[in-house]
């Protein structure tokens, strides 16, 4: 039927070092994750204070991040910033690209949660004798992230998405990057590209699961 | 103080870019919404079991790269098939069915969220199953589904920055075809963010409005 023959052999012996590509979206993911979350509890902390310049800078960063593709921000923190003079490496300026981007959904995420903890629990907590900062800390915050774990895994499936986009600011080790490396070295883009794709969606599947498991284990009542 | 190498012509270039952008995107969620009703009907009417081939190849775009997507789908047409379609064709294609994907999601939920008392009701009211529809169901899901929706077409709108890959030249691709020419990063960009800002913010806002009306009720 197609006049074409699909050499996966010449993929498949160069699956160790794809799957090396997938250790390091991996770690950019989950860098981007971790720095992400602590940086959108500072956002959302800034847009709960009441000072108005702290809360703008929090809407500005979430506003942006929301409303400008991925691939730009990545581009701003590779290309724009390099004309301060400030060069990072491709690893740096995606990881900074994706956690801006996580940092701003995940603020917003967090502040839809917040509205579902009632104001009373942190007044409770105040007439406890409870500083600010502890009801804050042991009352609001766990629950604000037990409410927004779904979404925090939606987004880390994102991170391992966006990852892909390094390529374009020259990461040549991610999944995407050694990809296109073999792709320029052996011309079977089919077979490399749907090997990729297969791992991709191994990974998202993995933590779709792992973090179904997790939920069951730490919200069981 | 300030100066630029930008012409006249290079903004009308970047333009043209802007232009490409909203075309495709446009082309893809329309498309994409139309598919998505019919994938997400067609999900519930179904039943978990008899849909699971559907909801599997749905779920394939939603956990793959969109740059992988692209990329495989002008690779399998270009060398598999040996057809010859414009790039615009393919990154169209792939970003409705990517559209289709996270649509029939918002439909699936939009449906699941009317009671199925209502829809009992009407059916023995004497509607049919499509009078059901028409009538009880779309209005009520829309109306649920509305808000992700936009927020569904801005994130497409933002996605196809990616269609570069296929040889499109949409806007983040003309602006940085001009980095390399003019080497003013940050302007350029600034140019070419504000622009998906302006179009992005305000329907986000409007979507965000949308949704906390019909919470409030």
């Amino acid at each position: 039927m197609f006049d074409y023959t699909f050499q996966w052999n010449q993929v498949l012996v160069r699956l160790p070092k794809m799957l090396d590509g997938a250790l390091v979206t991996m770690e950019v993911a989950v860098l981007s994750m971790l720095i992400g979350i602590t940086l959108a509890i500072i956002l959302t902390i800034l847009r709960l204070s009441g000072s108005r310049p702290l809360k703008a800078v929090a809407t500005g960063w979430i506003e942006i991040a929301r409303n400008t593709p991925a691939l730009f921000q990545i581009y701003m923190a590779h290309f724009g910033v390099a004309s301060f003079g400030i060069h990072f490496s491709p690893f740096v300026s995606l990881l900074i690209g994706i956690t801006f981007n996580n940092a701003g959904y995940l603020a917003e995420n967090f502040r839809g949660a917040l509205k579902a903890i009632p104001d009373t629990q942190a007044r409770a907590g105040r007439s406890l004798g409870m500083s600010q900062i502890q009801a804050f800390g042991y009352i609001i915050l766990p629950q604000m992230l037990r409410i927004s774990f779904l979404p925090m895994t939606n987004q880390m499936v994102w991170a391992i998405l966006m990852t892909s986009l390094g390529v374009t600011v020259g990461m040549n080790s991610d999944l995407y990057g050694v990809t296109q490396d073999l792709n320029a070295l052996t011309f079977r883009t089919f077979e490399l590209f749907a090997i990729a794709g297969v791992i991709f969606y191994v990974i998202t599947k993995f933590i779709t699961l792992s973090a179904r498991i997790i939920a069951s284990r730490l919200f069981r009542y | 103080m300030f100066e630029t190498a930008l012409s006249a012509a290079d903004l009308i270039f970047l333009a043209k870019g802007a232009g490409i952008t909203i075309v495709v995107t446009a082309i893809s969620v329309v498309i994409g919404t139309v598919l998505g009703i019919l994938f997400g009907v067609l999900r519930v009417q179904l039943g978990p079991i008899l849909s699971a081939p559907l909801t599997l190849f749905l779920d394939i775009f939603r956990s793959v790269p969109l740059l992988i997507q692209l990329v495989l789908a002008n690779s399998f047409i270009g060398m598999v098939l040996k057809l010859q379609l414009s790039g615009f064709f393919v990154a169209c294609m792939v970003l409705s069915l990517y559209t289709s994907a996270y649509c029939a999601e918002l439909v699936r939920g939009g449906i699941d969220a009317v009671p199925g008392i209502t829809r009992r009701a009407a059916r023995s009211l004497g509607m049919s199953w499509a009078q059901d529809m028409r009538y009880i169901v779309l209005p009520l899901a829309t109306r649920v589904a509305l808000p992700s929706w936009i927020g569904l077409a801005l994130g497409v709108m933002k996605d196809s920055a990616l269609v570069y890959v296929v040889q499109v030249t949409e806007l983040l691709k003309s602006t940085q075809i001009l980095i390399t020419r003019l080497q003013e990063p940050l302007f350029l960009l600034l140019i070419c963010g504000a622009f998906y800002f302006i179009i992005s913010f305000p329907l986000a806002r409007f979507g965000g409005y949308l949704e906390k009306r019909s919470s409030n009720d």
